[in-house]
């Protein structure tokens, strides 16, 4: 383990190197503030609704585009070389590439949600935390699929920006549209109605970690159980995931 | 039970060895399926040896070292490291490895660096403090630990390279072309390790175009061409054998021809 929180280390330390963070954090954080100080009280749902949206579009950016570089640049810059000439196996480059991704969107996210409920709660003066630590959660484990099929696709395609743009068609696919797979199914003729019920079936249902709704209306929060077998299933896929990337990887020759 | 493939039937004290090692890549080329990069290599290093790996572009240097190093795998035949196959990364356990160019994360500083690959081979924290500490000071890269690699001169990331080299006090150093692009004081400097390196009992395994630099500080070269190891042996006995120098010699065996002015 040790060796993959080093791999996975130096990734973080790369990410909070760079600048894309602090801009797209400044980018949400401005834009927050725009909309709370122009915005009346009756607003406040909407301020909301459109603050998560950012908030899930730039995590969604951070996860993909930090993930979906980490192979193809250490290949590029030569990297590579002298990192597995070190007793590291692959498996192990990978799953710290994976754990540095997803943890430093994790923080990213952190960030993200505490600017949020602090200027959430300057409007409504009150904190629903329960609510939103289910939020960040799952918000959390979505990403952690979105990391682990990214690095999968860096493995396949070669050049970051056509998997970057596949993975977030892919995740809002995923997020919005993947729900209704089953009704359109049910509304098709044969060999359609298969077909699009297999990829209902097989596709991360990355709705289900979306917690917007409850936060934007303060619902109360839902069940842990309902949490943790949320984040059983997300972990199911991104180990599927991050498996099919191990062998992948394992087989790749590099020179 | 250990799972670790281990070399049948040990009988020397040879630290790296290749049995008839054969390495064909595929190729685009018309009616070519595959290109033999390596064709039956075999192949021994002793403990305590300086070795030279000899050859000209498109020997089969680079894909020797890249199955020694585990980055492609062998069609056929073996290679490993302290008895143990190098597809195992445990393999790579007592080796230190210096690229031919510098291939760092540039955003790191050399200190970083140095701790980062410590904690691959999982030295206690407190032995890489003192390790670090003693490499910086072997490169003369004290003064620039605390800044990040990329705005290192070339000679000072070659030398961040060596001091990542040594950083598990390895008993068998694989160098590709050590002194390649460095000035002379560079070249000087990268051959006294290597002296002292040798005169610390460690092996030493590296390829070089530098024929003079191998003469003199190597005890045994392989020359490889086409893929194929031409010859092997101690410097003083080919010379002897051949009476030419390693220079004539290496040509004589590539083939070169020298063209009328």
């Amino acid at each position: 383990m040790s060796k993959i929180f080093a791999v996975a280390g130096v990734v973080f330390m790369e990410l909070y190197r760079r600048k894309d963070f602090y801009v797209l954090f400044i980018l949400t954080a401005l834009i927050t503030v725009v909309l709370g100080a122009v915005g009346d009280q009756q607003a406040v749902g909407y301020l909301k609704e459109i603050c998560l949206l950012l908030i899930w579009v730039s995590s969604l950016v951070i996860a993909i585009t930090t993930a979906a570089r980490q192979i193809p640049a250490e290949r590029e810059s030569r990297t590579i070389f002298p990192l597995l000439a070190k007793p590291v196996s692959r498996a192990q480059v990978l799953l710290g590439k994976f754990a540095g991704c997803w943890l430093a969107s994790g923080v990213a996210l952190l960030v993200f949600y505490i600017f949020f409920g602090l200027v959430a709660a300057s409007r409504e003066h009150e904190l629903h935390l329960e609510l939103y630590a289910q939020a960040v959660w799952l918000h959390w484990q979505a990403l952690g699929i979105v990391t682990a099929l990214t690095l999968l696709g860096s493995l396949v395609l070669s050049a970051p920006a056509p998997n970057i743009t596949i993975v977030f068609i892919i995740s809002v696919g995923c997020l919005y549209v993947s729900r209704y797979l089953h009704l359109v199914a049910a509304r098709m003729t044969e060999p359609g109605q298969t077909i699009t019920g297999v990829i209902y079936y097989t596709v991360p249902q990355l709705w289900f970690f979306d917690q917007r709704a409850l936060v934007i209306h303060n619902w109360p929060a839902i069940a842990w159980i309902w949490v943790g077998l949320a984040t059983v299933y997300g972990a199911l896929y991104s180990g599927f995931f991050l498996f099919a990337a191990c062998l992948i990887f394992r087989r790749k020759a590099l020179n | 039970m250990s799972s670790t493939s281990v070399a049948p039937g040990k009988t020397t004290n040879a630290i790296l060895r290749t049995e008839n090692l054969r390495v064909e890549y595929r190729t685009r080329e018309l009616g070519r399926s595959t290109k033999v990069a390596l064709q039956g290599l075999t192949l021994s290093v002793n403990a305590g040896e300086v070795f030279g790996f000899l050859g000209p572009n498109g020997a089969g240097k680079t894909t020797t070292m890249n199955v020694l190093l585990g980055y492609v795998n062998a069609t056929s035949g073996a290679a490993y490291l302290f008895d143990v196959n190098v597809r195992e990364p445990i393999a790579r356990q007592r080796i230190g490895y210096l690229p031919e160019l510098t291939y760092y994360y540039k955003f790191l500083t050399a200190e970083e660096l140095l701790r980062f690959y410590g904690r691959l081979f999982e030295i206690p924290r407190g032995e890489i403090d003192s390790r670090v500490d003693r490499l910086l000071k072997l490169v003369e890269l004290e003064h620039a630990r605390k800044r990040p690699i990329r705005t290192y001169s070339k000679g000072m990331q070659q030398r961040a390279g060596l001091a990542q080299a040594l950083i598990n006090d390895p008993d068998l150093l694989l160098l590709d072309e050590p002194t390649s692009g460095l000035d002379p004081l560079g070249r000087m400097k990268v051959r006294e390790i290597i002296q002292r390196l040798k005169n610390d009992g460690k092996t030493v395994f590296f390829s070089s175009h530098e024929l003079g630099e191998v003469e003199t500080v190597c005890d045994r070269v392989a020359i490889m061409n086409s893929g194929e190891l031409k010859v092997t042996g101690r410097v003083t006995d080919l010379v002897a054998e051949h009476q030419c120098n390693l220079e004539q010699l290496f040509l004589k065996i590539v083939g070169y021809q020298p063209q009328p002015v």
